[in-house]
């Protein structure tokens, strides 16, 4: 059976002053069906710029090198911009952290849910009625849980709260049923009491449709306990990949130190060890 | 060293007022820490800024080191309140000017209050924070996160003050460096005998830093506990108990 997603080698570089180049992804491999993998690091390690690499939406100084990268069988190296751009939203979609700057400002939330689902239709040669299209608006918002979807679909996205806000843009990246979803940061912004609500939102619709998701997070006991598996970057290399339930027994010392740094609510209150870094985890087997 | 009593905040007045913090009341004693803890909206950003009079329309009683702080926002106590209170911010980016070099936001409110031996003074609070006083001639936009909010913390030192309001010190961190950074508060506090007032949304922050913290809700304390009793998972009210099974940390959970 074909892959959902196989990457190998994947590189992203940013050209440097002196004319060379910084790499902030490092050879990067990843294959994944339709399971639940985690991308975990510090900032900077990398994450979100393998998210865009994937999606081809990079920004335009940065150069992504790959030996393969094959969505469902299609070449996306290769991949013209108008099946990249059909696969985008369609097939591979993409929730970032803040659904402030996710959302336009000044359009109604309802009136983008119905533009998602007209531009979906529309790239499968559907014709679909404002009104019809709304219905589905209306459907997706029920289905994530909002309770007086009329309501939210006259809003403007500044009208909405955080947790609302980013159910919002679930119920935009759903619409379109994607095979894969790329999640980045999604719940970083939102009260833990609200992230467990969001979470369990989303894991529900991923069951129910069978798809993959690729999600971002610096949170590694949220990962350990959302995803199945976890790929732990550092400065642009994956260190270690592990089942997600076993992250507390890494045994990289880079995710050993990142999980033994967080501060425990019946911890011992002794100061915390600190992340002792070596330059040897930038070695291809550090 | 703080003492609040019957605290009430509003925002905005008339029929449009909103009633942020309702009936709070705590007390920190000298050399401790207390942690405030909640979601987002529950108001315990806001009973650190009615502490430092960052907010027009509060009722009920503050008192630091003995000083109303009526008096000292306003009246005859101000200068010296200013200097016993200090404040550290969310976001260092947001809170240091952009086009300043750090040493000099950090001399700068020596200056103003006619400190003697600025210079050395200035060296011996980047000595302070794990910086070399060469940091000093650095934009903060040269910095890192960490090296930022270190920075906001030696200017927050430079009056030598007595209590030190932190407003989610470490939310903007990375976990490696949250750990440097909640290192280098509780060895302040040690050395310097210091008070610290928290607020975090991290129970296990909270719980790490504090002796004693209190539980807010929609403008209300809901329960006032100590850290043991946080951390034998003994806490009284639902809503506390919620708040640690949501986090997810710790055998608590």
């Amino acid at each position: 059976m074909t892959p959902l997603l196989e990457i190998e080698g994947l590189s992203v570089g940013f050209p440097t002053e002196g004319g060379g180049e910084t790499l902030a992804v490092r050879d990067l491999s990843l294959t994944m069906g339709r399971e639940k993998v985690g991308i975990v690091g510090e900032s900077g390690s990398g994450k979100s710029l393998t998210a865009r690499a994937i999606l081809g939406v990079q920004s335009t100084s940065a150069r992504v090198a790959a030996r393969k990268i094959r969505f469902d069988g299609i070449d996306l190296g290769r991949a013209s911009p108008r099946t990249l751009r059909a696969l985008r939203g369609d097939r591979i979609g993409m929730i970032m952290q803040d659904p402030r700057h996710s959302l336009n400002p000044v359009h109604r939330i309802g009136d983008q849910i119905v533009e998602s689902i007209r531009l979906g239709a529309r790239a499968e040669g559907r014709r679909l009625s404002r009104r019809a299209a709304l219905g589905l608006a209306r459907d997706m918002l029920a289905s994530v849980d909002i309770r007086d979807p009329d309501r939210v679909l006259r809003l403007y996205p500044h009208e909405v709260s955080g947790g609302m806000g980013q159910r919002v843009m679930i119920a935009i990246a759903f619409v379109r049923e994607p095979d894969l979803l790329i999640a980045d940061e999604i719940t970083s912004a939102l009260d833990v009491t609200v992230q467990a609500r969001v979470l369990e939102i989303l894991d529900e619709m991923i069951s129910r449709r069978d798809m993959g998701l690729i999600f971002i997070s610096h949170d590694l006991p949220l990962v350990s306990r959302f995803c199945d598996r976890v790929l732990v970057m550092y400065q642009g290399r994956v260190v270690e990949e592990i089942a997600a339930r076993d992250l507390s027994r890494a045994t990289h010392p880079y995710t050993q130190g990142l999980m033994r740094c967080m501060p425990q609510i019946d911890g011992d209150r002794a100061p915390l060890p600190v992340l002792a870094r070596d330059d040897a985890w930038l070695e291809a087997d550090g | 060293m703080i003492e609040i009593e019957g605290l009430d905040v509003w925002y905005g007045t008339g029929r449009q007022a909103a009633h942020v913090v309702r009936d709070a009341s705590l007390r920190v004693e000298r050399g401790q820490s207390f942690g405030l803890v909640g979601e987002s909206g529950s108001g315990k950003s806001t009973i650190l800024r009615a502490v430092t009079g960052l907010v027009p329309h509060w009722s009920g009683t503050i008192r630091v080191d003995g000083i109303d702080a009526r008096d000292g926002h306003r009246g005859p106590d101000r200068p010296r309140f200013l200097r016993a209170v200090q404040m550290v911010f969310q976001d260092p980016f947001a809170s240091l000017h952009p086009k300043r070099l750090v040493g000099d936001a950090i001399s700068e409110p020596m200056r103003i209050n006619r400190m003697d031996d600025v210079a050395a003074r200035t060296e011996a609070l980047f000595d302070a924070i794990g910086l070399t006083p060469s940091h000093r001639f650095r934009y903060p936009h040269e910095l890192s996160g960490g090296q930022r909010q270190r920075i906001a913390i030696a200017r927050a030192l430079a009056l030598e003050p007595d209590v030190l309001l932190l407003d989610e010190p470490t939310s903007a961190l990375d976990v490696s460096i949250q750990a440097e950074i909640l290192n280098l508060l509780d060895r302040l506090r040690q050395e310097r005998g210091l008070t610290y007032l928290i607020v975090s949304h991290d129970l296990a922050v909270i719980s790490h830093m504090c002796g004693r913290l209190a539980v807010m809700k929609e403008g209300r304390i809901v329960e006032t506990l100590d850290r043991d009793v946080l951390a034998r998972g003994a806490a009284r009210e639902a809503y506390t108990r919620d708040l640690i099974a949501a986090s997810g940390r710790g055998s608590a959970a």
